[in-house]
């Protein structure tokens, strides 16, 4: 093994199991762990098996077979990316929602109390 | 408090009005009948306070939602408490208040849905600064090809609206320029859509929340929004 093969290994080992340590911890829900685990693994699994590597990177055309590793790398990059834009959409809808509704409910508890101190920013 | 049938309610979303809200309300008060309601949208002055006391019931955004989530916040107001007619304008005195019975007649005589002011149609004295024009000019154009309805203020914030408008833009309002996009909803609903002329005057407190620097990019964020939700479904 040459030492890209043994580095490649070991970072995307040692990230897959920081990534098990951090749902394990409950640091980081499950749902966002889903595509950092697969994403890791398959990384993983390339630098183990590199006859995979040279074999795929040639079904697609690539001819430098860690450039592929690359690619795959960067791919999952950008569905994480927007995995966290849609999270972060969802967010925002919920926080309209819900300051929508605490505006409702206050006129609603202390309508008509002039001056009343709201929840300041 | 007791709501009439076909009672309006008049929405005024208001960000660091204080020093014109007050009088607003007041006018508004003196001359109708109609309960006014303010969305502070997160104000940090005495808009809140100076609203309540000229007589406006006011909803207290806990923080900055933008336009298109406080003015929502008074449709779902308006929704809830079973008012029929929901009439639009800005907190900052550019709308004439006596012009409100002009927005109100044609929902009030059930003859459209919705009831846009415009600031170009009759004798107009609008004089907006050369990029607003240019702005208005091109939603126009979109707005007049893509739907098909004859608009020529596609950005008036003075507007009445029904229930069955009001019932939907409680679920569906746009968030940040919403009044462009709302054409698009409007057409969806096959809305009947009614402009009337009404004064506008340029601001006499406060900041647009549209400056020259963000014109650009309100523009090419509404046409975006916009012609996303030409291919949206709203379930």
């Amino acid at each position: 093994m040459n030492r890209v093969t043994i580095f490649s290994i070991c970072a995307s080992a040692g990230f897959l199991l920081y990534i098990l340590e951090m749902v394990r911890r409950r640091k980081l829900r499950e749902e966002y762990s889903i595509l950092w685990l697969f994403g890791s693994a398959v990384i993983l699994v390339l630098s183990l098996k590199k006859d995979w590597l040279d074999g795929l990177a040639h079904t697609v055309g690539i001819v430098y077979p860690p450039s592929f590793l690359f690619l795959v790398g960067i791919l999952f990059i950008l569905l994480i990316l927007i995995h966290f834009s849609i999270a972060i959409s969802k967010l925002h809808q919920m926080n309209k929602k819900m300051a929508q509704e605490i505006a409702l409910m206050k006129e609603k508890t202390m309508g008509g109390t002039p001056g009343d101190p709201s929840i300041g920013p | 408090m007791e709501i009439q049938p076909d009672s309006p309610i008049v929405i005024i979303p208001a960000y660091q009005e204080e020093r014109s809200i007050g009088r607003l309300v007041r006018s508004l008060r003196e001359r109708y009948p109609y309960d006014v309601l303010v969305v502070n949208d997160g104000s940090t002055d005495r808009t809140s306070e100076t609203a309540r006391e000229a007589g406006a019931i006011v909803l207290d955004l806990p923080c900055n939602l933008g336009i298109g989530g406080a003015v929502q916040t008074g449709f779902l107001y308006a929704r809830n408490r079973g008012y029929d007619v929901v009439v639009r304008i800005d907190g900052d005195g550019q709308h004439e208040v006596e012009d409100i019975p002009k927005v109100l007649e044609p929902i009030l005589a059930g003859r459209a849905d919705a009831v846009i002011g415009s600031r170009f149609l009759g004798e107009t004295e609008y004089r907006g600064s050369i990029p607003r024009i240019f702005g208005i000019r091109f939603f126009r154009l979109l707005v007049n090809v893509t739907t098909g309805y004859r608009v020529t203020d596609p950005t008036s914030g003075f507007f009445a609206i029904n229930r069955r408008l009001v019932a939907f833009y409680s679920d569906h309002y746009p968030s940040d320029y919403p009044e462009v996009d709302a054409y698009i909803l409007m057409r969806r609903l096959k809305a009947r859509t009614v402009e009337v002329p009404v004064r506008m005057y340029v601001r006499t407190e406060g900041k647009s929340s549209i400056t020259a620097f963000r014109a650009v990019y309100y523009m090419v964020k509404v046409t975006l929004s916009y012609l996303i939700n030409c291919i949206r479904r709203f379930g």
